[in-house]
């Protein structure tokens, strides 16, 4: 790279503002350490995340339900590769899927306080909502074993 | 079934893949046209409607369609822009192949081109981390796509005990044919010990283990039977079953970790349409974008059972010689995956299969039945494309 001639375009930066008011519940949740889902009153389909309407069957009649607090993580990648926003991320960033049973969901969430190497398929988390230190919403998966 | 026109692919052509900064996207765009036209014998004249597969995010031009169709001569005529992620290309040919099967026109071109190394890498991976479910999975967690297939590899390693070595083999294979071809990106072998110990980028997937960040373009161009006579086609191969499907954008809604429902979806209904089983293909293009994604493709496209994609690609099932040779072109691994021309690509090479004329990486045609397999994103979409002579 850098061999060949080239000319810089015009910059253009994006930063959109997200609309949050059908799913505030999930985004205030997180500020207190709680996390919600939805179910579907018509159908009884439970989402997670959060959708203000139902693609099972179209009703858009829907109340909030809180996610029980552990999980069991059925997968995880540690990610040395750092996408643009994301510079502040420890290296590796360990992110892992876990799966509530009672609700029979799974929440993504980072890991925390172990090393990737101690993380395995069938571990016991804590889930834990939170402001991250970067100010954005994020939850953290903290093992328990 | 209804009843629908045969489609054939009577022109292909292929752009060099690799960091093309010598050229600008319709310039690219230009390689692959001319190629496929001057390989049907025809003329720009002849070609009615132009597709044009395109994912565009990582481009200074983003709405590149009417550029690309106006430099490469078909202004006028089209373009319809399709975007399927990964699968862009494949949507291309799907869209093409149905506006000749419906009457619509005689003869169409799928193009698939794609410029990703106008930008930096890190601004690469958050517009790829973007492929999935941006708010709900990448806004709140830097999910990149390394690390939606690392999720997979995990996963499939945790239950069928497939190992990182089996997952290295996959590279090698695909760069011994790699460097076989003039067009690859990466021309160059590697060993098992090579990736192993090649940088993590998102364990356990490492360096060798993730197919390049390219530029690239490829042309199909696709006619009815009717037309196919009218202009003294010597030697057309048929289009006989197409079939798609996807999944959910939210990567914790999928029934599993360890296999794409989607390409078993889309299988299904390709396999069907042309009256074939997985036991029929003589030659197959796989979606591996990373080395993992290609032993899942083993599995969900029936070349094997579920959990023992590990095994067949460490027997050689899928080298020349074995059961089912698999990515003789390098796949996307070794010759670069530029997003949209992927799709394209793999129609380009299996002609070229079909047509004997793939040289040093020939695999043996009993049958004439060919397969390509593309993903987009992580099995958000998914085409399968089967092709006889």
């Amino acid at each position: 790279m850098g061999e060949l001639p080239t000319i810089t375009s015009r910059p253009l930066i994006y930063v959109h503002k997200i609309p949050i008011s059908k799913t505030r519940k999930f985004w205030d949740g997180i500020k207190e350490g709680r996390l919600f889902a939805t179910k579907c009153r018509v159908c009884g389909k439970i989402y997670y995340p959060p959708q203000a309407d139902c693609s099972q069957c179209l009703s858009s009649d829907m109340e909030w339900v809180e996610v029980p607090g552990e999980g069991v993580i059925e997968t995880f990648a540690a990610s040395y590769l750092k996408p643009q926003g994301f510079e502040d991320y420890p290296e590796p960033y360990i992110i892992a899927i876990a799966s509530v049973e009672e609700l029979g969901i799974r929440v993504m969430g980072l890991i925390r306080g172990v090393r990737p190497e101690d993380v395995h398929v069938g571990m016991r988390v804590r889930i834990r909502p939170c402001i991250g230190s970067d100010g954005y919403h994020v939850i953290f998966l903290e093992p328990t074993e | 079934m209804v009843d629908v026109r045969r489609v054939a692919v009577v022109g292909v052509g292929n752009s060099r893949f690799g960091r093309r900064h010598d050229v600008l996207v319709q310039e690219l765009a230009f390689e692959a046209v001319k190629e496929a036209v001057e390989d049907a014998g025809i003329s720009l004249d002849d070609v009615e409607l132009s597709v044009v597969g395109c994912v565009g995010t990582r481009m200074y031009e983003a709405m590149p369609a009417v550029p690309v169709n106006e430099y490469v001569g078909l202004a006028g005529k089209g373009p319809i822009r399709v975007e399927a992620a990964c699968a862009s290309g494949s949507a291309a040919v799907f869209t093409a192949y149905n506006c000749i099967a419906s009457g619509m026109v005689d003869t169409a071109i799928a193009i698939g081109v794609e410029k990703m190394c106008e930008v930096d890498t890190a601004t690469s991976t958050a517009v790829g981390g973007r492929a999935g479910n941006y708010l709900w999975e990448f806004h709140m967690f830097g999910t990149s796509f390394a690390c939606y297939y690392a999720f997979y590899a995990t996963a499939h390693m945790a239950r069928f005990g497939t190992t990182e070595e089996q997952m290295a083999m996959v590279a090698v294979k695909n760069h011994k044919y790699g460097a076989m071809n003039p067009k690859a990106h990466f021309r160059k072998e590697v060993t098992v010990e090579d990736v192993l110990k090649s940088r993590v980028i998102c364990w356990p997937l490492k360096l060798l283990d993730c197919c390049p960040i390219s530029d690239g373009a490829a042309a199909v161009i696709l006619a009815s039977e009717d037309k196919v006579r009218e202009l003294g086609v010597q030697d057309p191969i048929w289009i006989a079953g197409i079939g798609y499907s996807s999944d959910t954008s939210n990567l914790t809604r999928r029934a599993d970790y360890v296999g794409l429902l989607s390409t078993v979806r889309a299988a299904e209904m390709a396999y069907k349409m042309a009256g074939v089983g997985p036991g029929d293909i003589d030659v197959a293009e796989v979606h591996d974008c990373f080395t993992i994604a290609e032993i899942m493709a083993y599995e969900d496209l029936g070349f094997c059972k579920k959990g023992e994609g590990g095994r067949l690609i460490e027997e050689g099932q899928t080298d020349i010689g074995g059961k089912i040779p698999v990515n003789l072109d390098g796949g996307l691994k070794a010759k670069g995956h530029p997003l949209a021309a992927t799709g394209c690509s793999m129609i380009y090479e299996l002609v070229k299969q079909l047509r004997n004329e793939a040289g040093r990486r020939q695999a043996p045609m009993k049958k004439y039945v060919a397969l390509a397999h593309n993903v987009g994103g992580t099995g958000h979409f998914a085409y399968v494309t089967i092709l006889k002579r």
